[in-house]
């Protein structure tokens, strides 16, 4: 048996994704071409263009496609900065490194000043200090990037207020981990900008769109054909295009029972290891993440443990050369360097089942003990 | 069995890893990164400690189709082997980091962490061999003798032999080569790596330099008459005879050589070629890799020197000191080396040399 716990990662793709995109696949046509086949072509992507802006509560011309959610990212984040004449990017500290990278280059390449909003102990941005920052320098603010909900914790973040804080005051929300998981309204919400993927939602790898707030103009990353509003060019991929829309139509996310499998989960850790700490469970979570501290291991360790017992789960921090290093998430959290190095992420998606979920906690005490065994052997 | 490979990035220790899972052990394969801050591209003839070798050594687990793990050891081999590397120079020594990488990481932090995790043992690209014997498992050199990396493992103890695994010791190099070719593994051409893993230009004098200072010292000869400056005398090696840079010229014209560093005067001493003859050497801390010896005097090798000759000897154990008494004198041996002691091709067992006369 073996167990997949990885989907804040990446998702199966829906078999109504596979096939949209295999029927896409087998026609020709640039979407940009005036001819039949280009028309028909151009059809198929503005019909998705559509789906997906409707679940999103934005117009299509507010999608812009790009090849990945990173690629959103820093579309938005560098778009925005050379749009303004500021020059403060304010982001939140548990950003994902396709936003907080983006801004540190351009405070390293670019005359940009960086702040970082600090979070709770429970993993949400503190709005104080972002209404402290506004009011004392609001008129030099470029623009404020805040994530929907954290990639490694699940955590979801105030974006209403931040955008009530913000005013005038452009706003970007990397939407990609809690899009069609949760409600998400880019209109309601009354963001400038957002970004989402297509394989953390049964799409294909490779696909990713930056919402952008119609009439607004920012300079582009990729110059050419400028297929996407001249902010974004490139033939645009109508097969990964289509396969997301159906993706995204099939609404196939099952909230309710994806929260009671990570509930379920939760119980059975506790009563295992009752040491363990839920990182962010007091707060509103997404419904399937869940990250625990195992005191006293080192989340590598568990990791290969994990996987020889044939159950995929992540740290959710980004490595560098493979080598792990302590999740700025955690750290941000307040967490120290050695329990920050001792946590794992599980993430469930609609194809679990309580047999995975059973299946996990059988091989969890096991996995732990030698965890910890490694570590206290690493220490000599 | 449950075994971890340790894969460097080359093609020894990706083919070690593939026979290990054809003989049916279930394999993990793991890279030590030993460097905190590694650099992006190989240089040189370097070949384990940049991003790109461990890019190389996970394809090759992809290939194997085995899991693949990057474990952070660099505090470990910092402290263990780099450390060591410099304070036994500045103390007049000459060290071999790869034989203390072998017992302080390779079979030591890393078998450990294996052992706790439930895995069985070690398997690497050392080209070495054991056998089962009534008295237990015994190390023994490599079928190819240019290969033969025994001298470089003679510092494990029994219980380390026992949790290690070397399938490539029966094989020669050309023949592991080709193997790599026919399973599809892109390292088959990878050139060896030579040089020492942490110090990427090669200079090794320029490294410790950098780390220990230059100042400046005499050389001296053997009566303590100046005949010379250095800057830096741990860049000197025993038996050394370029770059000496004397200004006095021997009575008889002939060359002179290194023979003794002295750190607490920062001294070089310097004498003639007869002058470095050693017949008999003492080394401490002695490892048995096999049953250990005692105080009778038996016959054997002894090799001071990664790829040296193994030289005819007498050795025994004095107290807690290793003795070898060479057949033929040997010119220049630094204290620092490993001595390690050979019973035909059976490793009896190594010490650091702490003495010579």
């Amino acid at each position: 048996m073996s167990v997949y716990l990885d989907h804040a990662a990446t998702t199966p793709m829906f078999d109504v994704a596979i096939d949209a995109m295999a029927q896409s696949l087998r026609k020709v046509g640039n979407p940009s071409s005036l001819h039949t086949e280009g028309r028909s072509t151009r059809k198929d992507v503005e019909d998705a263009r559509e789906k997906i802006a409707q679940s999103i509560g934005a117009l299509a011309s507010e999608i812009i496609f790009t090849g990945s959610g990173t690629e959103a990212n820093n579309a938005a984040i560098k778009g925005l900065f050379w749009h303004s004449d500021k020059k403060v990017i304010l982001v939140s500290s548990i950003e994902h490194q396709a936003i907080i990278d983006p801004a540190k280059w351009l405070a390293e390449h670019e005359g940009a000043e960086l702040i970082e909003i600090p979070v709770t102990p429970s993993g949400v941005i503190e709005l104080d200090f972002l209404k402290q920052i506004v009011t004392a320098r609001g008129p030099e603010i470029a623009l404020i990037s805040v994530m929907h909900s954290n990639n490694e914790t699940g955590v979801i973040q105030p974006i209403a207020e931040v955008v009530a804080i913000a005013g005038d005051i452009p706003v970007h929300c990397d939407a990609i981990q809690s899009f069609s998981k949760v409600p998400l309204s880019f209109k309601e919400l009354g963001l400038f900008a957002m970004s989402i993927s297509a394989h953390k939602v049964g799409g294909p790898l490779g696909i990713g769109a930056l919402v952008l707030r119609r009439g607004v103009e920012i300079p582009a990353l990729l110059h050419g054909g400028g297929q996407e509003r001249d902010i974004r060019s490139g033939t645009l991929n109508a097969p990964s295009i289509v396969a997301f829309a159906a993706a995204v139509e099939a609404d196939i996310y099952n909230a309710p029972k994806v929260t009671a499998l990570r509930e379920a989960f939760e119980e059975g850790v506790r009563q295992a290891r009752p040491d363990a700490i839920f990182n962010g469970q007091s707060v509103q979570r997404l419904p399937g993440i869940s990250n625990i501290t195992f005191p006293g291991t080192q989340s590598d360790s568990l990791l290969l443990l994990m996987d020889s017992e044939k159950v995929s789960c992540s740290t959710g921090a980004a490595c560098s050369a493979g080598v792990h290093r302590p999740s700025h998430v955690l750290l941000a959290m307040g967490l120290n360097e050695i329990t920050a190095q001792s946590s794992l992420r599980f993430s469930f998606g609609s194809t679990n089942t309580e047999m995975d979920v059973d299946y996990v906690l059988s091989v969890l005490p096991r996995v732990i003990e030698r965890g910890l065994a490694a570590n206290s052997v690493g220490k000599r | 069995m449950k075994i971890i490979a340790a894969m460097s990035g080359g093609v020894d220790s990706a083919v070690a890893a593939a026979r290990a899972v054809e003989a049916g052990h279930e394999v993990i394969g793991v890279h030590l990164a030993l460097s905190s801050n590694p650099q992006k591209y190989r240089s040189g003839a370097r070949g384990c400690c940049t991003i790109e070798d461990s890019h190389d050594a996970r394809r090759a687990a992809d290939v194997i189709g085995i899991p693949f793990y990057i474990w952070d050891m660099a505090d470990e081999f910092h402290e263990g082997v780099v450390e060591n590397f410099m304070s036994e120079y500045a103390a007049g020594r000459t060290p071999n980091p790869c034989l203390r990488c072998n017992e302080k990481i390779k079979f030591a932090a890393v078998l450990d962490r294996a052992k706790a995790m439930g895995f069985d043992g070690v398997v690497t690209g050392h080209y070495a061999r054991t056998q089962e014997t009534s008295e237990g498992r015994t190390l023994h050199r490599a079928v190819d003798p240019l290969k033969d990396q025994s001298y470089v493992l003679a510092v494990l103890n029994r219980e380390q032999i026992d949790g290690a695994i070397f399938p490539l010791g029966d094989t020669e190099k050309v023949d592991i080569r080709k193997e790599a070719e026919v399973r599809g593994l892109a390292v088959a051409q990878k050139p060896d790596s030579h040089d020492i893993c942490f110090v990427p230009s090669g200079d090794n004098a320029g490294w410790l330099r950098d780390r220990l200072g230059s100042e400046t010292g005499p050389i001296v000869d053997q009566d303590g008459r100046k005949i010379g400056e250095h800057n830096g005398a741990y860049t000197y090696t025993i038996g050394q005879r370029k770059g000496l840079g004397l200004s006095v010229a021997a009575a008889d014209g002939s060359p002179r050589f290194v023979l003794k560093i002295e750190p607490i005067s920062n001294t070089v001493v310097v004498g003639a070629r007869e002058d470095l003859a050693v017949n008999s050497m003492r080394g401490e801390r002695p490892i048995f890799c096999g049953p250990e010896i005692g105080a009778a005097p038996t016959r054997g090798f002894v090799q001071v020197r990664a790829h040296g000759a193994a030289l005819g000897c007498t050795y025994y154990l004095d107290g807690d000191q290793l003795v070898a008494e060479l057949d033929e004198p040997l010119l220049g041996l630094a204290t620092g080396q490993a001595m390690v002691i050979y019973d035909g091709d059976r490793v009896v067992g190594s010490a650091t040399i702490c003495e010579t006369a």
